[in-house]
């Protein structure tokens, strides 16, 4: 059954899934949630492994999850999940797409999914933040904590490789790949040696 | 399309996705130019340069890991609809066997405390990296005041409602089908065609 559930929950995000692996970050967040198969954080982890490792970042966390939640079949049919609406989509509607490709409402339509999608790659953001960056889940309360008792509620090292990450990334256009590398090297250097 | 498919064609086919779901760091995008060299410069499967870029504007169009979108296409316009399932076999297959490994070995590992230090640095990274992406998709697709506006209320609707992010979607789609619908101004705006008529 789990099997199955998997590879439902899968097919579903595959359907739903447009721009890219970062958009579907909320959507897995939550269904991992709701039938318990990892904890955020180790999902956030994955999305780590997904840029370092080759390969598409919805296959890998499809693998992973589906891996995790059930052993090796369950990885197979998540993956299997989430890759049947591009096979199915292209196979059917291939012929007539490109007819529509064109269209105005075609048009419309994609301008007003592709602000949602900048708001989900933003909130998968928060959701990875929640377990690096702040200490406790975003809330109201967290907000008035960031300005009343900033250090109860933000981790200083976090921010620091945070900060560290985005000028290597945009100032020095160090590889993504490189850059996690650097900051793993900075965690073990601030979490655990001293 | 009236390219003889044979087996020995497939299984090339097959090596070549493979190759490239293997060599591929950083998600779909960074697959296009690849799959682009091998395609028509290497191998020749197709001769009009144009013919893949529409490929990939279809792929960045339609739902699905881009990808999987734009190498089940081009097996498609290469050898039909076995020509598209061997492409996704393909590409797929080498992020599916390296994730189960790490996925096997990981869990072994992940409460080293060393691992687990070097996780927690690793996390600030992933945010820098999804903040970086949003703006880029931010920075494309607001480009008025009502885009804007469907970007802020789906980040409140997801954090602070918690909105399932498919209902964001469809809401976002909705607005398209009623600006279509309902304002032939904002249609030309959008589509390009009205300011040049005038």
């Amino acid at each position: 059954m789990i099997l199955l559930k998997l590879w439902f929950t899968f097919l579903k995000i595959g359907i739903f899934s447009f721009g890219g692996g970062y958009a579907m970050i909320p959507m897995i967040e939550k269904e991992i949630e709701r039938n318990g198969w990892l904890s955020a954080s180790e999902f956030f982890d994955i999305i780590a492994i997904a840029e370092m490792t080759p390969g598409p970042i919805a296959v890998n966390s499809a693998t992973f999850v589906g891996y995790k939640a059930a052993g090796i079949l369950g990885g197979l049919f998540a993956t299997i999940g989430v890759s049947i609406p591009s096979l199915a989509l292209i196979l059917i509607i291939s012929k007539y797409f490109f007819k529509f490709q064109n269209h105005p409402l075609k048009t419309t339509i994609f301008y007003g999914i592709r602000p949602v999608i900048a708001g989900l790659i933003a909130t998968a953001a928060f959701f990875v933040s929640e377990t690096a960056i702040f200490k406790k889940k975003l809330s109201m309360d967290l907000l008035v904590n960031i300005i009343s008792q900033p250090l109860e509620v933000l981790n200083l090292e976090s921010i620091f490789i945070f900060l560290v990450s985005l000028v290597a990334l945009n100032k020095f256009k160090l590889h993504p790949i490189l850059t996690i590398a650097l900051s793993g090297v900075l965690g073990i250097l601030l979490f655990f040696v001293f | 399309m009236n390219k003889k498919v044979n087996l020995r064609l497939l299984i090339e086919m097959f090596i070549t996705f493979f190759k490239i779901g293997a060599f591929t760091f950083g998600g779909g995008y960074a697959m296009i130019p690849l799959i682009e060299r091998e395609v028509i410069s290497n191998k020749g499967w197709i001769k009009d340069e144009e013919e893949i870029i529409d490929v990939f504007a279809v792929a960045e169009s339609i739902p699905g890991a881009i990808a999987i979108n734009s190498s089940t296409f081009v097996g498609y316009k290469i050898a039909g609809r076995i020509g598209a399932v061997v492409a996704a076999c393909g590409v797929i297959l080498p992020s599916f066997i390296i994730i189960t490994l790490i996925a096997a070995f990981f869990s072994k590992f992940q409460n080293n405390p060393i691992v687990k230090a070097a996780f927690m640095g690793i996390r600030s990274t992933v945010v820098a990296l999804i903040l970086m992406a949003a703006i880029k998709v931010g920075k494309k697709s607001i480009k008025d005041k009502i885009s804007a506006l469907i970007c802020i209320v789906t980040i409140m609707l997801v954090l602070v409602l918690d909105i399932h992010a498919i209902f964001a979607i469809l809401g976002g789609a909705m607005v398209g089908v009623i600006i279509y619908f309902s304002s032939p101004k904002k249609v030309a705006q959008i589509t390009g065609k009205g300011d040049k008529g005038k």
